[in-house]
């Protein structure tokens, strides 16, 4: 990190707008928002060093709560538009938000290569299992009997998709679950994947009152990850395998080649130009 | 052979062969030496969709005046070989007046192309590239083709130095020694003496390769895109000198990463753009959707092509038109600019990186595969009249200060306001494709969209383009109205009206959206006949210029699909044919 972001002590409140969050009453996200206001005070970011992308969704409202520089995209857009930023603006602290239906739907293809890219970039997928804005549509992240959406009576007969595994898959560098209720954890995970160099890639599980109102059962079923951090991608993918999908802290963390160019101009246009001259 | 004074003042021809024969390389040998001995040049080339193997030519016009179109007909067919000449020989227009020149052990010459009533000339190529270590037939061809063209031999060995430079002496030495072998065999009597020396600073440049300069004369350092056929050579031409520039580009996923990489390196600042073909802009609408919502400036370079994502992809078409001015989603005013030959692509994209960056929005530049993969020997750009005016302040207006009151999207007279920056302290905005309000703050109200959507529309409805929207020549009461790379052939067409005595003025659309409706009613005056001349099946300019009421009713349309490309004489007869049945 450049240490022009590192900005005066503010506390987490300074880097929160003045804009009201649109969340229904209860939902995981208020959590996940204010972990990112307590993690960016913590590091002690500068607020105009910092930048917030999103796509579409409920979660992806986030940037605007944040009193930082912000990109609110179009559903499913946001690691290209955060890619893009990067890559022009090494200098930014760049992190991305967004939900499960943005990131692994119609999003899941810049999911996979943003991975294998390994820019420097933290990816916070607010995951309830559940398209929140459009009302209570299956996402790839729902179990396959959920009956509960009237798009999918039947329920969508398909195996969930696995974050953390394809993440790995793909190249990841850096994965981590957390849970809104756990404010204290997940500020910690969000800490170290804006730190981490390379893509970090963090799963929050975010329950959905209004839809999933069975998910506030996930206060008792979550519980750390009874496996230290691994650099290993076979331990980590056995150890991802077994899982209940419950388990939180640091499941995967390696250092990889950080994909940034950085060239120094050493030419100009009219240079270029000679290469034309007969 | 005693052929070169038909064709003094310069010449069209045409080099054939399968995939592999080297017809495109003695094309562009010859394009460079006909550049180096003084003349204008412009360098076509026609390939199928195979990879390796197939069918491929080179079409080359050169003469003493800048050349902007094929013209209709080829004095000289040069057959390397005949192998799958016959899918494309309804490209290769040939007449009794024109000559076919074939090795004297090839194949017979296909009957399609006999019927043309073209004259045959058999010529010992392969019996003189055999005489040569690794000799090649192809270079024999050319050295003697140039000597009947009479070009000077230093002309043609500068050219091959310049073309095949790059590869090392083993394919340049023996190249060089069948040039010079085929150029003895020509009858010396119709040489003359060698007195090359190079012209004062022309350049010779492909379409796609001047779109990128284009970019980086803008100011663009920032490409993200996905190959497709033809605006890879786009991308191809700046990946590596964006590098030297001190930018990049980077290969996205697909199209809908890149037109977002490109929002989200504009947003940091960078000047960005991206090139595809007409399957890919439609990946890209949604974005570029966003891009004007949020008053992000990015520029899309789409290289036309016939079809869609299968289509015909390497051949050219002006088919995009419609998706470009109406492909985005809600209301979304947006410019779109059409490039108006291989020298124009140059200032078009120039202008339209400048327009975008000042106006922060989207600018959508048609280009298409004749203009790209074209190469031409061109006067270098200068400050042309249509952009000198406006460049000095065409540039996004920043916000410097840290001001506590910044709202990033409050509306300004002209409905530009200032952009922050990410890391200018106290200008903290999201940047939103959700309505807003002034200071970004996502509304649904009535009046807040009502306003920002005014503001959008004003900024370039507004704003004073000057005189580049279009480019005008000659006088009369015929007009051709056309858009983008139709305009060589217009041009042309209404050149030759007008030495037949038919007084024709032509109009070549450059900015078509926001349509300057007033410059071009005025432009169009009381023209008594009006032929709008276009390359797409469906007629989209006409329609178009009629919706904004900007055609009198008795303008007509010539519109016809691709991919033969547009012939001066057909544009000529759909003016005058049917003017003398319809003026009745
Ligand atoms: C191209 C496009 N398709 C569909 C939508 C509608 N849409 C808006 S949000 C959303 C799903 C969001 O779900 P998720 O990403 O899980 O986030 P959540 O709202 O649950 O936080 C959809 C389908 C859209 N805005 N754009």
């Amino acid at each position: 990190m450049d240490a022009a972001n590192i900005a005066p002590t503010l506390r987490a409140k300074d880097y929160k707008s003045d804009v009201a969050p649109v969340w229904c009453p209860g939902c995981g996200h208020f959590a996940v928002l204010s972990a990112v206001t307590k993690a960016l005070a913590h590091l002690r970011l500068a607020k105009e060093r910092v930048a917030m992308i999103s796509g579409i969704g409920c979660s992806s409202r986030l940037p605007a709560y944040v009193d930082a520089y912000g990109f609110h995209g179009i559903h499913g857009r946001a690691l290209p538009i955060a890619s893009g930023l990067k890559a022009a603006r090494p200098d930014l602290t760049v992190i991305v938000a967004g939900g499960d239906g943005d990131g692994f739907s119609i999003g899941g293809n810049h999911f996979l290569h943003a991975c294998r890219r390994n820019m420097d970039l933290t990816y916070i997928v607010m995951d309830n299992e559940v398209y929140g804005m459009t009302k209570g549509q299956a996402s790839p992240t729902t179990q396959p009997d959920w009956a509960k959406s009237k798009l999918t009576p039947h329920g969508t007969g398909m195996r969930p998709f696995l974050p953390t595994a394809i993440a790995l898959a793909a190249g990841a560098s850096f994965i981590a679950r957390g849970f809104a209720g756990d404010p204290t954890g997940l500020t910690k995970l969000l800490v170290e994947a804006i730190e981490h160099p390379g893509f970090a890639f963090l799963q929050v599980l975010s329950p959905c009152q209004t839809f999933r109102p069975e998910q506030k059962e996930w206060k008792h079923l979550v519980h750390p990850s009874d496996m230290a951090p691994t650099d290993d991608p076979v331990e980590a993918a056995r150890f991802i395998q077994a899982d209940d999908g419950m388990a939180l802290g640091l499941l995967y963390v390696r250092r990889l080649p950080v994909w940034q160019p950085q060239n120094q101009p050493t030419a100009t246009p009219a240079d270029l130009e000679r290469e034309f001259a007969l | 052979m005693t052929e070169r004074s038909t064709l003094a003042g310069g010449a069209t021809l045409a080099i054939t062969g399968s995939g592999g024969s080297g017809a495109v390389t003695a094309g562009l040998i010859l394009l460079a030496a006909v550049g180096r001995a003084g003349d204008y040049g412009l360098l076509g080339r026609s390939a199928g969709p195979q990879i390796r193997g197939g069918e491929s030519a080179a079409m080359l016009r050169f003469g003493p005046q800048p050349i902007e179109c094929m013209g209709d007909r080829f004095d000289l067919l040069v057959g390397l070989d005949w192998e799958n000449v016959a899918r494309f020989a309804d490209e290769l227009p040939l007449d009794r007046n024109s000559l076919i020149l074939t090795d004297a052990q090839a194949e017979p010459i296909p009957e399609i192309l006999l019927r043309s009533g073209a004259q045959v000339r058999s010529l010992p190529w392969k019996a003189l590239a055999d005489a040569e270590t690794e000799g090649r037939v192809n270079m024999v061809a050319l050295g003697m083709v140039g000597a009947m063209l009479g070009l000077p031999l230093d002309a043609l060995e500068s050219g091959a130095r310049a073309t095949l430079g790059g590869k090392g002496g083993r394919v340049l030495t023996p190249s060089l020694d069948c040039i010079r072998s085929g150029y003895a065999a020509a009858d010396a009597a119709s040489v003359p003496p060698s007195a090359f020396a190079p012209p004062v600073a022309r350049w010779n440049i492909s379409g796609n390769e001047a779109a990128g300069l284009g970019a980086v004369r803008g100011g663009v350092r920032f490409v993200a895109a996905y190959p497709i056929t033809p605006a890879s050579e786009v991308l191809e031409w700046l990946a590596p000198r964006l590098e030297l520039l001190g930018g990049s580009l980077l290969q996205a996923e697909d199209e809908l990463a890149s037109i977002n990489m490109i929002i989200g390196s504009s947003f940091g600042g960078v000047p960005s753009l991206t090139a595809t073909s007409g399957p890919g802009l439609s990946l890209m609408v949604e974005g570029l959707g966003l891009a004007v919502a949020s008053e992000t400036p990015v520029v899309v370079v789409n290289v036309q092509r016939g079809g869609p994502s299968t289509g015909i992809p390497t051949k050219s078409e002006q088919s995009d038109l419609n998706i470009a001015l109406y492909g985005l989603h809600g209301d979304a005013p947006h410019l779109v600019l059409a490039a108006l030959g291989i020298r124009d692509c140059i200032d078009t994209v120039e202008w339209a990186v400048g327009l975008a960056e000042h106006l922060q929005t989207v600018a959508i530049v048609l280009s298409d595969q004749i203009l790209g993969q074209s190469r031409a020997i061109i006067d270098p750009p200068g400050d042309r009249a249509f952009g000198a005016g406006e460049r000095a302040h065409l540039h996004r207006l920043i916000a410097q200060d840290a001001d506590p009151d910044h709202r990033r999207y409050r509306p300004m007279s002209d409905g530009v306001s200032p952009m922050a920056l990410p890391g200018l302290p106290g200008g903290m905005y999201t940047a939103e494709g959700l309505e807003h309000g002034p200071g970004g703050a996502p509304s649904s109200r009535a009046i807040d969209h009502a306003e920002q959507l005014e503001k959008r529309l004003h900024k370039l409805t507004g704003f004073d383009y000057g005189p580049g929207w279009a480019e005008i020549r000659g006088e009369g009461d015929h007009l051709l109205l056309t858009w983008g790379s139709s305009a060589g052939p217009v041009f042309e067409a209404a050149e030759r009206l007008r030495a037949s005595g038919v007084p024709t003025r032509a109009i070549a659309l450059r900015l078509l959206a926001p349509l300057q409706r007033e410059a071009l009613l005025e432009a169009i005056g009381s023209a008594g006949s009006i032929l709008v001349v276009e390359q797409n099946q469906t007629a989209q300019c006409f329609a178009y210029l009629h919706s904004q009421q900007a055609l009198p009713r008795h303008a007509r349309s010539y519109a016809r699909p691709g991919p033969l490309p547009l012939r001066p004489a057909e544009i000529m007869r759909a003016l005058t044919d049917r003017d003398g049945r319809e003026e009745i």
